[in-house]
């Protein structure tokens, strides 16, 4: 559905997009993951033909980004909901949406199916003929999903959708993301909010100006090699440091009775840890291993990058 | 280019001026200066001295009073080009639109459209009833209608609607560089200057507001028109507004 080559972008001397190669599937929730200024802002904005590429390629569908005629198709495919909402203040809800329903030649029955349909999924239909402008952060939020979803495009652009929103309102834009994926609506997320991205994408991309992984969250989580075990004494005293002190173990840090350390394959090198604690007199009370999250990938790729 | 879909632009723009006050203020205070104030100073001025309008001097201070028209329709579409373009940029509402399949001419004529219709509108409603009310007043004096006549027709349907393209395009020039209406109306006012001066021009004879006259101004404002025109469309585009505007 979306194909990027090479695709660059530059500002002057600063490369805000650097040669980005990725390919999003149709029907599928894809998360761009990346620090403030990584460039996923600019990557969505050469997406939906807002500004042109530097260099690269990049397709919608049949269509080719930076082709002025595409350009237009483009955008009668898609659907944006920008990082600032963007709402015509002095205009009813009501109003904001038929505007937009009636820039891409919906019919007057499909406009009012539409609009009724999308403000009462959102729980904003008893608001429509209420001023956007008095609406609170989370009400505007869902209205701009609905604005961008007027038309029925098939790919949905979403730029950081539940920043600034509390968490009620987060988790209300999350679900109707969800129920989107279940209609398998192309959906293509900007987002910081890692738990958000996992819960909720089928795969995701880490960008930092470079494109540094995609994957589904699960083939992200596998590329972080080294697990963290965790193990629970009943006393840790000198003789068991000492002895887990000559096995050179990872980051091996202690809290109170609670060893932490990382291996490679736990289910290898545990029983060997376990052996040096008891040898040297010591309970052990549990063992556990802790996989690297999303978090672990993201901070680690970010931090290599920088 | 659609026309309806700069029109659709204009319509979603009437119908927030219809809530926005000093848009109402910005668009009707000239025609009624012009309509009310003028008549109001020569009935007044002809009861407190007979001599001082004569037959041979009301033609030229009707003419004179007669370029405020222009004046007016310079002035009047700076506070709505300004709030229809700033008041985007406040909202950050033109992302999502050029995000749609509109075109940067559709939205920047539909901008356009939206200031130049009420302010034409305000200024011919408001001449109608200046010339009625003038010549309500001067017909005892000049013993015929001074209005209509050509000189004004010439004025109301050439100069006026160039000096209102005119305070369009700079203002969308303007509002590209600031962040705020009030700005916006501060910087806008440069645009009275050579009006003004085309004014002041004629009280003390440099040029005359006669057929010829007018038709020379107008031909000046239009090539200046054409000028505002290539840097107000350079302006406005989606990467310059995305990535440049402030």
């Amino acid at each position: 559905m979306i194909d990027t080559e090479n695709l660059t972008r530059k500002f002057g001397s600063l490369t805000a997009v650097d040669d980005l190669t990725m390919h999003v599937n149709d029907g599928e929730v894809f998360g761009f993951l990346g620090p403030n200024g990584a460039g996923k802002t600019t990557t969505v904005r050469m997406l939906c033909c807002l500004i042109s590429k530097t260099s690269g390629n990049a397709r919608i569908g049949d269509y080719e980004i930076g082709n002025e005629k595409d350009s237009l198709k483009i955008r009668k495919i898609i659907g944006l909901v920008p990082d600032n909402v963007g709402l015509t203040e002095n205009l009813t809800a009501y109003d904001n949406l038929d505007f937009y329903a009636r820039i891409y030649d919906c019919t007057e029955a499909q406009r009012k199916e539409n609009i009724k349909s999308f403000l009462d999924m959102l729980g904003l239909w008893d608001k429509r003929n209420v001023l956007a402008g008095t609406f609170s952060k989370g009400m505007k939020q869902k209205l701009a999903i609905a604005r961008a979803l007027i038309h029925e495009p098939e790919i949905l652009f979403m730029d950081e959708p539940t920043a600034s929103l509390d968490p009620e309102s987060a988790k209300t834009v999350r679900d109707f993301i969800l129920e989107l994926k279940k209609e398998k609506k192309t959906i293509f997320l900007n987002t910081h909010n890692l738990d958000e991205a996992q819960r909720i994408c089928d795969r995701i991309a880490i960008l930092n100006t470079k494109l540094r992984a995609m994957g589904t969250p699960e083939e992200l989580e596998e590329e972080v090699r080294g697990r963290r075990t965790v193990i629970v004494l009943e006393q840790l005293n000198d003789k068991i440091m000492g002895a887990l002190k000559k096995l050179s173990l990872r980051n091996l840090t202690y809290d109170g009775d609670k060893i932490t350390f990382d291996v490679a394959e736990p289910d290898r090198e545990n029983w060997v840890v376990v052996n040096a604690i008891v040898s040297a007199g010591g309970h052990v009370k549990a063992v556990n291993v802790v996989g690297s999250t999303l978090e672990d990938v993201y901070l680690k790729l970010v931090r290599e990058s920088a | 280019m659609r026309l309806s879909k700069a029109w659709l632009v204009a319509s979603r723009d009437f119908k927030i001026f219809r809530r926005q006050k000093n848009i109402w203020y910005s668009i009707i205070i000239f025609p009624i200066i012009i309509s009310v104030l003028f008549p109001t100073i020569l009935e007044y001025a002809g009861q407190r001295n007979a001599g001082l309008l004569t037959t041979a001097n009301l033609p030229n201070l009707l003419n004179s009073f007669s370029f405020f028209i222009v004046i007016g329709a310079a002035y009047t579409p700076l506070g709505i080009a300004s709030y229809s373009i700033v008041g985007e940029k406040v909202e950050k509402s033109l992302e999502p639109l050029l995000a749609t399949p509109l075109t940067d001419g559709e939205i920047l004529l539909g901008k356009a459209i939206a200031a130049v219709l009420p302010t034409l509108v305000a200024m011919y409603a408001g001449a109608t009833v200046f010339m009625v009310g003038v010549d309500a007043v001067t017909f005892g004096k000049l013993g015929y209608n001074y209005f209509p006549n050509w000189t004004f027709g010439v004025l109301l349907l050439i100069l006026v609607p160039i000096a209102v393209a005119m305070s369009v395009l700079y203002s969308v020039i303007v509002s590209s560089r600031v962040n705020d209406v009030r700005s916006a109306n501060g910087a806008g006012i440069l645009i009275f200057l050579p009006f003004l001066a085309i004014y002041f021009a004629s009280e003390i004879r440099i040029i005359s507001l006669d057929i010829t006259g007018i038709l020379i101004i107008s031909g000046i404002i239009f090539a200046i028109d054409i000028a505002l025109y290539f840097v107000g469309t350079a302006a406005f585009q989606r990467e310059e507004i995305l990535t440049k505007w402030k």
